[in-house]
């Protein structure tokens, strides 16, 4: 099989954007716990740790550059995942 | 490019290197596959050892030759054997180790190193299961399930076993996750997926099973080891835990497991049938795609297992509702082996012979699967001897039926000798005789009401039981007369490369035993795995000799 | 042993960057899944415990949690940018990298133990007394918390070593600008062990 070292070199400077706008999120996280939004404010905390993952996972991880096999598989994880939990809660949510 | 090798350049992969030592550092393939057959096989025995010992136990009501304690303990080091050290590594870890790279045209695997990482995982964790036998209060008690919170509170070395099944767990993890990259990477030039054989089909599904589904038994099993050795509390109700979530995290992983213990299996019996029957396969891509559904439904069907624990109402329609599903495509593998024999030139040779009563056992096991799949009829027979005769038919009577087929199958390439096929044969009969003596009464006995896991019984269950370990000891015969048989074989008339004369690259394309690399050059593939077209003019022109 | 003079030794399969990368990823599939498994048992035992949860979040320092992201948020940029320079050419400058990552990792840790060591001397630790008494509920939150957050310090220390080992062999040049795949892998294990303190840290510290 062909040698397929991934050749995409990131910059430096793209990097620490990156860097910075995680490091916003993570503000954006705190400041937001602040506020009660009742039932909401997991839910919230979770959908921006979910963007700050897609960022770390396209861009730090290099996903953006892999194939889509990889792509594909890394998602399929996270939907099994996500799915496993809705089943399992089957359980809880009725008793 | 099939040249036949310059005489002398040929040395087998017992030969490249000699000394025990040249084993114990192999990164081949081929030797890894031989270390997990002895050492599975070694494990194997004294698992059989301990059924026959709980069947003479309950040859009659009373106390026979066991007390309680012992019987429990008995009973569970019997089912952690069995599960985690014969059943989930054995055909992968052996025939897949084996064979696969050889399928798919390639020279090893794609980590060999982390390939023997694997076996001493795989040995450390038996050490470990083994040891618990020596020290404290002995071994576990618990069943094989190590159920909270019983497994919190008994003093036996529950600790140790369940930090075995982690080890284990791992090995079985890194064999996945090396097949998985092996079968992405390193097949020969001209085999695209669809010309893959069905086995190495099956081994991807189930090691996409065995990195995605074993860690949670991993964590699981960690978490008991933190409440009894940190006092974590994690399933004390009186902190706020809850113990059936033990059981949901033990059967997330316990029933995606049975698919690690099955799928590979019925790969071994889709590349054994078209070889005796001289056929293409009946519905190639449809095997390979309910290969892949049921690793994928078999996800989400874990609950079965916990109808009678005090599940919601709706979690326990939506599981029998999933379950319902998966043996879908099962059922629809077992209509494929069928038809593929249909019309063909069955040639009944042993490895057959276990291919066949693989389906008839499995189809009794998946069958009785339905009447515990299904939650109404699940509540009279759980926890009955209905369930222990469900899943040695399956386990049993599917995949260990097809562990031997594969062995059988296998034995010319791996050794270059052949066993003597009558006694195989004599042997196979005992063995499926004594088999269905031993499980077919339980089935019964759980239907009459007779509950699992104790050492005594009522007077009216005699019977059945008598019969039952009668059983046992006919199959026991059965296997000591297999053992012998194969043992002797080693001795036996040279075997010539491709005497099952099949089609596919392990046995067209490499000497028996094979070469250190396999293939003398990288076979260029061109037909599809099963294609028993002129497949005489075929060989003529490609096998070596 | 007819003959020892082919090149039998010499393993015929060539280096893969690309299968090893496949190799890595499955494995962090394995440990995303192993703190799936108890994300799980977070989420179910949230729902059976919900305001004993948020009591036990509101006892831990906010302050403290919240360096914590942001240490290790830094400390992947330097893994990344180790990548950039060996890509670049630069083995020196990725080693340098890569110290500044264990020295964050380290600081990590150090905050960790100070948060730990405080809750210490409170008698919150796992086997103190105050720790036993605590009511059903607020114990199972702290469970979690100590068994969640140890297995992700354990994490951090197999990475820490990981890297280690990785810039050892920089040093030595068998990890160079054509063959950089290993720190490469490094550098996925480091990101994946961040991902999981992504979650971590609002489900434990932020549920006020
Ligand atoms: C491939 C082979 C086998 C597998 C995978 C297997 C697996 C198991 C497992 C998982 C259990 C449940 C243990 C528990 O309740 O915790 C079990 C129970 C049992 N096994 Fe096996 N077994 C195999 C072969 C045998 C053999 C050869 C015998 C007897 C000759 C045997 C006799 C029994 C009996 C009697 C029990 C029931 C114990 C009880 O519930 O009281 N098994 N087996
Ligand atoms: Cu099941």
């Amino acid at each position: 099989m062909s040698d397929t070292q991934n050749t995409h070199v990131t910059g430096y400077r793209f990097s620490i954007l990156i860097w910075v706008d995680l490091l916003i999120l993570t503000l954006l996280t705190i400041e937001v716990a602040q506020f009660d939004f009742q039932s909401l404010t997991v839910i919230v905390a979770l959908v921006i740790a979910t963007i700050k993952s897609y960022l770390v996972g396209t861009h730090f991880m290099h996903l953006k550059f892999e194939n889509k096999f990889l792509k594909a598989v890394v998602i399929g994880v996270g939907v099994l995942f996500l799915a496993v939990l809705i089943v399992l809660f089957s359980d809880y949510l009725f008793y | 490019m099939t040249a036949i090798p310059q005489s002398g350049t040929y040395i087998n992969f017992f030969e490249v290197k000699r000394g025990f030592m040249s084993w114990l550092v192999t990164a081949d393939h081929k030797r890894i596959a031989l270390l997990y057959f002895y050492a599975i096989m070694g494990f194997f025995i004294v698992a059989f050892g301990l059924g026959l010992v709980m069947r003479l136990e309950l040859i009659a009501p009373g106390a026979t030759i066991l007390d309680p304690q012992t019987y429990n303990e008995v009973f569970t080091l019997h089912g952690v054997i069995m599960i985690f050290l014969f059943i989930i590594p054995g055909i992968p870890a052996i025939f897949g180790n084996f064979a696969l790279p050889m399928l798919i045209g390639a020279p090893d695997v794609a980590f060999p190193k982390l390939n023997l990482i694997s076996w001493y995982l795989y040995v450390l964790g038996g050490l470990l299961a083994l040891s618990t036998l020596l020290f404290g209060d002995g071994p576990a008690d618990t069943g094989w399930t190590f159920y909270a919170p019983y497994s919190v509170k008994t003093g036996t070395n529950v600790t140790v076993a369940v930090l075995a099944a982690f080890v284990l767990g791992f090995s079985s993890i890194l064999t996945g996750l090396n097949f998985i990259v092996t079968m992405h990477q390193m097949r020969a030039p001209g085999m695209t997926w669809f010309k893959m054989p069905l086995f190495p089909w099956a081994l991807y599904a189930t090691a996409w099973i065995q990195v995605l589904a074993t860690p949670i038994i991993g964590i699981t099993l960690l978490m008991i080891v933190a409440e009894r050795t940190l006092g974590l509390g994690l399933f004390d109700p009186a902190l706020g835990g809850d113990p059936v979530l033990y059981q949901h995290l033990f059967w997330i992983y316990s029933h995606p497991a049975v698919y690690i213990m099955a799928l590979p299996a019925m790969g071994i019996v889709s590349e054994t049938i078209p070889v005796f029957v001289k056929k293409s396969i009946f519905g190639y891509k449809v095997i390979v795609y309910s290969s892949l559904a049921i690793a994928f439904i078999g996800y989400f069907v874990w609950g079965h297992h916990m109808f009678t624990s005090g599940m919601s109402g709706p979690a326990r329609v939506i599981f029998s509702v999933l379950t319902f599903l998966v043996a879908i495509p099962s059922a629809i593998k077992v209509f494929n082996w069928v038809a593929t024999l249909y019309k063909g030139a069955i040639d009944i040779k042993v490895p057959l012979l276990y291919a066949l009563a693989f389906i008839f056992q499995f189809a009794i096991g998946g069958l009785t699967g339905l009447v515990v799949g299904a939650l109404a009829t699940d509540i009279h027979v759980h926890d009955t001897y209905f369930v222990v005769g469900h899943f040695h038919y399956v386990m049993f009577g599917g995949t260990g039926f097809a562990f031997f087929g594969a062995l059988h199958f296998y034995y010319p390439k791996i050794w270059g000798r052949m066993y003597n096929l009558k006694w195989a044969n004599i042997a196979f009969v005992i063995f499926f005789i004594g088999f269905n003596l031993v499980y077919f009464p339980m089935l019964v006995l759980g239907m009459m009401g007779m509950p699992r896991r104790y050492y005594d019984y009522l007077p009216e269950f005699t019977l059945p039981n008598l019969i039952s370990t009668i059983g046992s000891w006919v199959l026991a015969i059965g296997l000591v007369i297999m053992l012998v048989n194969l043992i002797n074989g080693r001795k036996g008339p040279k075997a010539s490369t491709n005497p099952w004369q099949s089609v596919t690259l392990d046995w067209t394309h490499t000497q028996s035993p094979p070469t250190l690399y396999n293939f003398d050059e990288t076979p260029q593939v061109e037909r599809g795995p099963y294609d028993y077209r002129n497949y005489e003019q075929y060989l003529k022109e490609h096998n070596k000799n | 042993m007819t003959s020892t003079t082919l090149s039998h030794d010499v393993h015929p399969v060539h280096f893969d960057a690309y299968g090893k990368k496949l190799g890595m990823w499955i494995f962090l599939f394995t440990e995303v899944l192993l703190f799936g498994g108890l994300f799980l048992v977070y989420a179910a035992y949230r729902f059976l415990n919900h305001d004993a949860f948020h009591e036990g979040s509101a006892e831990l320092n906010v302050v403290v949690g919240a360096i914590n992201p942001v240490v290790l948020l830094t400390s992947r940029l330097t893994v990344a940018m180790s990548i950039t320079a060996l890509q670049r050419g630069d083995s020196k400058r990725a080693i340098n990298l890569i110290m500044w990552t264990l020295i964050l990792a380290g600081t990590f840790m150090f905050n960790k133990y100070y948060e730990w060591y405080t809750k210490w001397e409170h008698g919150l630790f796992p086997g103190m007394d105050h720790y036993k008494e605590l009511p059903a509920g607020k114990a199972q939150f702290f469970n979690l918390y100590f068994f969640m957050t140890g297995l992700h310090a354990i994490h951090i220390i197999i990475g820490s070593i990981l890297l280690m080992v990785i810039a050892f062999y920089i040093k030595k040049g068998t990890i160079n600008q054509q063959r950089y795949t290993y720190l490469e892998n490094g550098g996925l294990y480091w990101h994946l062990v961040d991902v999981i303190w992504i979650y971590l840290f609002p489900l434990f510290y932020l549920i006020i």
